[in-house]
């Protein structure tokens, strides 16, 4: 069995309430754990907390409770200093396409950018590499190499994408957060990102923390798939499992609510929701009886 | 994979890559205004060795001498030479409203940088003290100092930058607690950047150029108070000044009104410009850094020429049922051009949607599929029209119709459901007030009953707790309630046609389907026709019984859902489906695929073996 990289247990995040009001708990007690060139797909609805547990495993949301071990080390509660040593471990794609990038810099900036900031006082790459590296992870994101002189408003939203997939490998992590990747784009460059996605996986060994709110998407791409409902893991475990053969209520509903492009078998898909939101509100209704 | 990329050069792009400079020296004002500040400051650097005379001398005989001669301006009631005085002047202004300057922007920076980027307690600590200052009134607190520190320029100047800084404070802590929340900080913060690299490389390129067009202008407003002051007699009596000047030539108006004009054209032409630099600057910012078209609705149409490609037709079923209620022919939607061109972003499209029909408009960003269905309401954005065909909707043409019959049919016969819920409710009113304004006006009834309408409508499109609905204020309510608001909304005057703009993509899957379902029952209660538009080939499984699938303007294939679900037999349509990502197969557990892992035990047993 392949080493854990990364295991979460019981997180809690608490973010400070408005108005010295309580503190609103967003996850409470979650335990996950992905292992090295794995991905693990991260599902659930708004407000499930599936962004949050992937903005604490980068140190972007305030840990409450449990811990979060990379490599058997706790980093839920670093300084900002021993955060930026992790930089080169556990990298991030995030979903808009837009804001991810900023648009006054090029292409070659913001590649350049991570490598720069490891580099010791910061000094800046000589021309040569620069341009060298930014080639290269132009390359592997099947991106032409003329692209580093260029501003990202220059770029279709899935170029966008693979820019920031780009950037994320600059400092050859083993590690890639993923927040809804693909959820800003069209059909046909979803399917097609989501291909690189699975290509540089194979080729590099990063593991993925894939969150998005698309079961389909996640199934394609996750080894094992954990399911958040209001701040909680209600279900967890292997991708095609959990996908096609759900045992938790939620799940199943999720499940039959993602409509499919066939209008025979959407129809049946229908009907089996009917029937299992009915099935599950009598069971509530016994239970209710019976408390 | 991705060879088609638009790297063509675009125009937008050349303008970000030159430098700010040389923009402004190509903007007729800018330059304007920039040669003026240069010779001022010019004149106040070389001043000792442009000047004809000494500023400070007097000569009895050369009092108020006319212009002309040893005194290219004259000499004033002191018999000095004018000149000379306002060459040496415009150094007390200059400095003056340097002082200023950089003490406003010290200060006024630095907190807004601070209160901007880390927020919190510093923030509401400065933005209090910020609205003290602005609340003193400036005038007052300088004729305070002044009595204080006595006659000095830099002194008065100095605190008048103090007054001003809140200017400053509030533009850079409003952008910087913008640029906070972008996803390129937090990418930024990932990728180990310290706080100070990402204020340096990120906050501070957002903040220079509002700075800059604001030390534009406070500049301007220095030169005016500092101007102000000596004019009342508060500055240096010993330093020749502008004001000073001013005040002097009042005193012999009558006698040498041209006196007047030097110092007020100095002061004037030097505020004007520094205002028009401003604008210059402002100009020439946003023309390159103003938002990037995120849709290019037109390019994209019109980069793909398709030919007179022929669209794909499935045949309907023998004995399809109820008529035409909305028939579209030939129609092509444009947007009027900067240069007089028009570029074209629905060509040529016809279907027709019948009564108690749910006709799918399918495509990817771009395709034209919104903009068709704002052609129907007659709602295309600025700049945007119907360039040819026919929108027949109950024996009408809507492509011709007048703006007033397009008011009387929207909401009463012809009703839209918009893709994003929120956006779409004011937040200013409750939600029943928002659904029974449109029920009074349309149906012409009273209060009362136009409330128990409401009721009675939220409770049929699925609201557990209708009268607190009601009484509930936009953000106090989900967004897939109110979604479900805006359809009770939309079928509250028993439209004939229904256009819902991806309806349930802001949604989350579990509401999609209530909402999805909801607008199957609807469709069959109310009769209506239903125009969906989606980029989710699900939906439209889901929902429509006839579909049109566009790409770059044009529908490429049209038919019953069944049988071009069944069949796609266009190209595109086919390459749709061939990306559809449900009910594929799995990924599968995870069997040792670190390559790295692999590759070293390879490497090692290989090393093992002699």
């Amino acid at each position: 069995m392949t080493e854990r990289l990364l295991d979460i247990d019981d997180l809690v995040v608490e973010y400070p309430g408005r108005r010295r009001g309580a503190p609103v708990r967003v996850l409470h007690g979650v335990s996950l754990d992905v292992r090295r060139g794995e991905t693990v797909g991260l599902v659930g609805e708004s407000g499930s907390g599936k962004t949050t547990l992937g903005r604490a495993v980068l140190g972007l949301a305030p840990v409450a409770g449990g811990s979060i071990r990379y490599g058997g080390r706790d980093i839920a509660h670093l300084s900002r200093t021993e955060r930026r040593s992790l930089a080169t471990e556990i990298q991030v794609v995030f979903q808009d396409p837009y804001s991810s990038l900023n648009p006054a810099m090029t292409i070659e900036q913001v590649l350049t950018e991570p490598l720069t900031a490891r580099r010791a006082g910061g000094a800046a790459l000589s021309r040569a590499d620069a341009g060298r590296r930014v080639r290269d992870l132009l390359d592997q994101v099947h991106l032409p190499a003329g692209a580093g002189d260029r501003l990202p408003r220059e770029f279709s939203g899935g170029q966008r994408q693979r820019i920031a997939i780009a950037r994320a490998l600059a400092l050859e992590p083993r590690l890639i957060v993923c927040d809804e990747p693909v959820s800003a784009l069209d059909l046909s460059t979803q399917a097609r990102v989501l291909a690189l996605f699975r290509e540089i996986q194979e080729r590099t060994g990063v593991a993925y923390l894939f969150v998005s709110h698309d079961l389909a998407v996640v199934r394609h791409l996750s080894h094992r798939v954990a399911v958040l409902y209001r701040g909680e893991i209600v279900e967890w475990g292997d991708g095609d499992q959990v996908t096609s053969r759900p045992e938790h209520p939620y799940t199943q509903r999720l499940l039959l609510a993602a409509p499919v492009p066939e209008p025979v078998a959407q129809e049946q898909r229908r009907a089996d929701r009917h029937r299992l939101l009915e099935t599950q509100r009598q069971q509530d209704e016994q239970a209710g009886v019976l408390a | 994979m991705t060879a088609a990329l638009p790297l063509g050069p675009t125009p937008a792009v050349s303008t970000a890559r030159v430098p700010l400079l040389r923009r402004l020296v190509r903007n007729p004002t800018g330059v304007v205004a920039l040669v003026w500040l240069v010779l001022i400051v010019l004149a106040a650097v070389l001043a000792p060795l442009l000047a004809p005379h000494d500023p400070a001398t007097a000569s009895a005989r050369d009092v108020l001498a006319p212009p002309g001669g040893a005194y290219p301006l004259g000499a004033d009631s002191s018999g000095r030479d004018i000149l000379s005085r306002l060459l040496f002047a415009s150094r007390v202004s200059l400095t003056g409203a340097a002082t200023t300057v950089v003490v406003a922007a010290a200060l006024g920076i630095s907190a807004g940088l601070i209160a901007g980027y880390h927020g919190r307690r510093f923030e509401s600590v400065a933005s209090w003290v910020a609205s003290l200052i602005m609340s003193l009134n400036a005038v007052v607190v300088l004729l305070a100092v002044r009595s204080v520190l006595g006659p000095s320029m830099v002194g008065a100047m100095a605190v008048f930058g103090v007054l001003i800084a809140p200017a400053f404070y509030r533009v850079v802590a409003a952008a910087v607690s913008g640029v906070r929340h972008e996803l390129y900080v937090d990418a930024a913060r990932v990728a180990g950047l310290s706080d100070s690299r990402i204020i340096a490389r990120h906050v501070l390129t957002v903040v220079r150029a509002p700075a800059i067009i604001l030390a534009a202008g406070i500049a301007g407003i220095a030169i005016a108070i500092s101007a102000g002051l000596d004019f009342l007699g508060l500055g240096d009596p010993g330093r020749p000044s502008w004001g000073g000047m001013l005040n002097a030539a009042f005193g012999v108006i009558y006698r040498a009104p041209l006196q007047l004009l030097w110092p007020s054209a100095a002061i004037g032409l030097t505020c004007i410009a520094l205002v028009l630099l401003g604008n210059a600057l402002r100009d020439e910012l946003e023309r390159s850094a103003g938002p990037a078209p995120r849709r290019r609705r037109g390019r994209t149409a019109a980069a793909v020429t398709v030919a007179t490609e022929p669209v794909v037709v499935h045949e309907e079923p023998v004995g399809a049922r109820g008529g035409d209620l909305l028939r579209i022919q030939s129609l092509s939607v444009g947007y009027d051009q900067p240069d007089g061109s028009v570029t074209t972003v629905v060509r040529d499209v016809s279907f027709t949607v019948r009564r108690g029909e749910v006709h799918g408009l399918i495509g990817e960003s771009g395709s034209g599929k919104t903009q068709t269905a704002w052609s129907i309401l007659r709602l295309l954005p600025p700049g945007g029209r119907i360039v040819g065909g026919t929108i027949e909707f109950e024996d009408a043409d809507l492509a011709s119709a007048s703006n007033r019959q397009m008011t009387a049919l929207r909401g009463a016969k012809i009703a839209y459901v918009p893709q994003e819920p929120m956006s779409n409710l004011d937040p200013a009113f409750t939600i029943g007030h928002q659904l029974t304004e449109p029920l009074r006006l349309t149906l012409g009834i009273g209060a009362a009953e136009a409330r128990e309408r409401a009721l009675a409508l939220l409770t049929r499109v699925g609201i557990p707790d209708p009268p607190r609905t009601y009484a509930a204020y936009p953000h106090q309510i989900s967004g897939g309630m109110a979604q479900r608001v805006l359809i009770a909304g939309a079928v509250s005057c028993n439209p004939d046609l229904l256009i819902a703009d991806e309806p349930t993509t802001a949604l989350d899957v579990t509401v999609q389907a209530e909402v999805l379902d909801l607008l199957r029952d609807l469709r069959a209660e109310f009769d209506m026709g239903v125009l969906l538009v989606t980029h989710d080939l699900g939906v439209v499984a889901d929902l429509c019984d006839r579909v049109s699938v566009m790409r770059a303007g044009r529908i490429v294939e049209t038919g019953p859902t069944r049988s071009l679900f069944a069949d796609p037999r266009h190209e595109y349509t086919r390459a749709l489906f061939d990306a559809v990502l449900e009910d594929g197969p799995a990924r599968g557990p995870l069997i040792d695929t670190d390559p790295t892992t692999t590759a070293d035990t390879a490497t090692a047993t290989q090393g093992a073996r002699p």
